[in-house]
């Protein structure tokens, strides 16, 4: 594919990242707001020669997936919070038999059925696993239609590198804006090595079993500290973006949309003559920890900024406890803010206007 | 097994059954059904090109006797992941094979859903009217008055419904090629209950939708019975209520026409 940029809806680019990417099959139940994806998918994956299945539900999506992944094949389900509640057993059993897959979680406000307006109240869904046995996936978070376009290509990449299903958490806003995206064909798109692993017909080989369930004495046990391992390794993977953070005072973290908006206000503050940086984690799972405790070293203070009532803030403050505290600004689901309305929690922190 | 000097061997195991004892209780009727899928998968000669899905429930193990590769399923959830292997991988053969609870209670949404999309797999259903591997409670399928541990009066059609006979309810369904309820209490109809299974692997391999066979068994343990009891049970008052016969069958009008 030669590269080409278009103006596209950020559910639009996940979709087209995906058969960039290689993706072979895709589940899904239908709910705002990711409804483009499936949408655009079912007209253009079958042909690239994919299979597309509207699913009965998350349930099921979730449980075709394991079965798509468990055969080597790249494979992708997309949903909203509500559909995450119902995969989480799926997710669970993918973790624990060790087969790849890629979840798209485009959040809406909860508890229950909350509404279908932004929300980062996902967060802690996302990141502490979830589900039961204390499984973890890998989960990036994309601010701009471009990372929506290029980490779900990669998160197939991550998926197959570590075998484990990986989520990419975006929101209302992420998943319905629309910007230009720069289609371009896997930058580098790993060979996915799943000949070792995969069920197929055992041929003349010994038969495979990919499972979850390990009874005998210590099995679990063996099972679970491989998995802790795995999930350590990961770390090699964190990605985080840092913008003007050398020489802040202050170091405001946000993730996701709030990450684009806290940007721009962290410009305005720069502008303004204040010493403000932003620390933005593309990975929420594994958490840039290491970087973020470098900063406190040095003595900055830090702003967490989210859209809820504080859930990122408590791996900031784990990250940093050694050497310094956060402080918090929460928006909550549902209100929508620009940069002028993150500015002046950041400007109270810098001793107010100069 | 390995044949001594002098001895004669009259009576094997097909290759697809692996040589080491099941977990199953004596008298249970899972491992003949285990059996009947290993000896078709040999005859058809696809056992390398064969995909098992296991479920949750006492047949969960089944991935240990029969050599083929496998996948494990989330308790109901197996026709759902039968779904994504299949289409991950049209050209193989792809089969589940769960109880009662699995497939009619948790995972009937799954199980009827697969049905109606006519996915082209081959679903084996053992009904033993109970939870076997949680210790004997009420199943979807357990029949009107049967104690058990959930149900110490016995099951109220009044409160807990009528026992859910699922090879008629999925028959009607246009996805559903094949529908058969076989039972494995005696020898006539352990072999209808074979040619039941060949034909829902045959459906599948001309791809002509979902293959689904029932097989009434007894489960010796929870009912507290001894093995002939059990299986003087599934006859006297399992097959009064989960009648034997095959409910659909789209071969069968091609060679009426034939
Ligand atoms: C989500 C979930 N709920 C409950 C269970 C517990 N469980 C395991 S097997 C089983 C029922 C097994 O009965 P059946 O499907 O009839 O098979 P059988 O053991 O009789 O062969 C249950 C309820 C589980 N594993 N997962
Ligand atoms: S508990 Fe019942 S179904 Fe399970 S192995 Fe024993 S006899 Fe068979």
């Amino acid at each position: 594919m030669s590269d080409e940029r278009i103006l596209i809806k950020g559910n639009e680019a996940v979709a087209y990242a995906a058969v960039s990417a290689g993706c072979k099959c895709f589940f899904g139940y239908p709910i705002t707001p990711q409804n483009e994806i499936p949408e655009v998918l079912s007209k253009i994956l079958p042909e690239s020669g994919g299979e597309f299945v509207q699913a009965e539900s998350e349930v099921g999506s979730a449980n075709m997936l394991l079965g798509a992944g468990a055969c080597g094949v790249r494979a992708m389900t997309s949903t909203s919070g509500p559909g995450i509640d119902l995969m989480q057993e799926g997710i669970s059993y993918m973790i624990g038999s060790q087969i790849p897959a890629v979840i798209v979680n485009m959040s809406r406000g909860g508890p229950g059925l909350g509404s279908i307006d932004a929300s980062q109240a996902d967060y802690f869904q996302a990141t502490r696993g979830g589900s039961h046995g204390a499984g973890r996936t890998f989960v990036f978070a994309p601010s701009t239609c471009q990372e929506c376009y290029d980490m779900v290509q990669d998160a197939f990449d991550i998926a197959f590198k570590y075998r484990t299903p990986v989520l990419v958490l975006g929101d209302a806003i992420i998943g319905q804006l629309k910007e230009p995206v720069l289609r371009h064909a896997p930058r580098n798109k790993q060979d996915d090595k799943a000949e070792g692993w995969r069920v197929e017909g055992m041929g003349d080989r010994a038969p495979r079993l990919l499972k979850s369930v390990y009874l005998e004495d210590g099995a679990l046990a063996a099972r679970n500290e491989m998995l802790e391992a795995k999930y350590k390794a990961m770390r090699a993977d964190i990605r985080v973006e840092t913008i003007d953070t050398e020489d802040a005072d202050l170091v405001v973290v946000a993730f996701g949309s709030m990450g684009r908006i806290a940007r721009s206000a962290v410009q305005l503050a720069r502008e303004a003559g204040h010493k403000v940086g932003l620390f933005r984690p593309q990975t929420l799972f594994p958490f840039p920890s290491e970087q973020l405790e470098e900063l406190a070293k040095q003595g900055k203070r830090f702003l967490v900024i989210e859209q809820n009532a504080g859930q990122m803030l408590d791996d900031v403050r784990l990250a940093i406890r050694h050497y310094a505290d956060a402080d918090f600004f929460g928006v909550m689901p549902g209100i929508f803010v620009d940069a002028e309305e993150l500015l002046t929690p950041i400007l109270e922190r810098m001793g107010g206007a100069k | 097994m390995s044949i001594q000097p002098g001895e004669k061997l009259v009576f094997g195991a097909p290759s697809t059954l692996s040589d080491r004892l099941t977990h199953y209780c004596p008298g249970c009727h899972h491992g003949i059904g285990t059996r009947l899928v290993a000896e078709v998968l040999e005859e058809f000669g696809c056992i390398k090109e064969t995909i098992g899905v296991a479920s949750v429930g006492c047949s969960v193990f089944t991935y240990n006797y029969i050599v083929a590769d496998w996948v494990e399923a989330a308790h109901g959830r197996a026709c759902a992941t039968a779904t994504g292997v299949k289409r991950a991988r049209p050209d193989r053969m792809v089969f589940t094979y769960q109880g009662d609870g699995d497939l009619a209670a948790i995972g009937f949404n799954e199980s009827v859903q697969a049905a109606n999309r006519g996915e082209h797999i081959t679903v084996i259903f053992v009904n033993n009217t109970i939870y076997g591997m949680t210790g004997g409670q009420m199943a979807p399928t357990s029949l009107i008055g049967q104690k058990t541990t959930t149900s110490p009066r016995g099951r109220n059609p009044k409160k807990e419904g009528a026992p859910l006979r699922m090879a008629e309810l999925l028959a009607p369904l246009d996805g559903v090629a094949f529908s058969a309820r076989c039972a494995m209490d005696s020898v006539a109809h352990v072999n209808a209950a074979k040619r039941a299974i060949r034909k829902a692997f045959d459906v599948q391999r001309q791809n002509l939708g979902f293959g689904f066979v029932e097989l009434l068994s007894g489960c010796p343990t929870n009912l507290h019975m001894d093995p002939l009891s059990a299986n003087r049970r599934v006859r006297e008052e399992m097959i009064p209520y989960f009648p034997l016969g095959v409910f659909k069958d789209v071969t069968a009008n091609e060679k009426a026409g034939a």
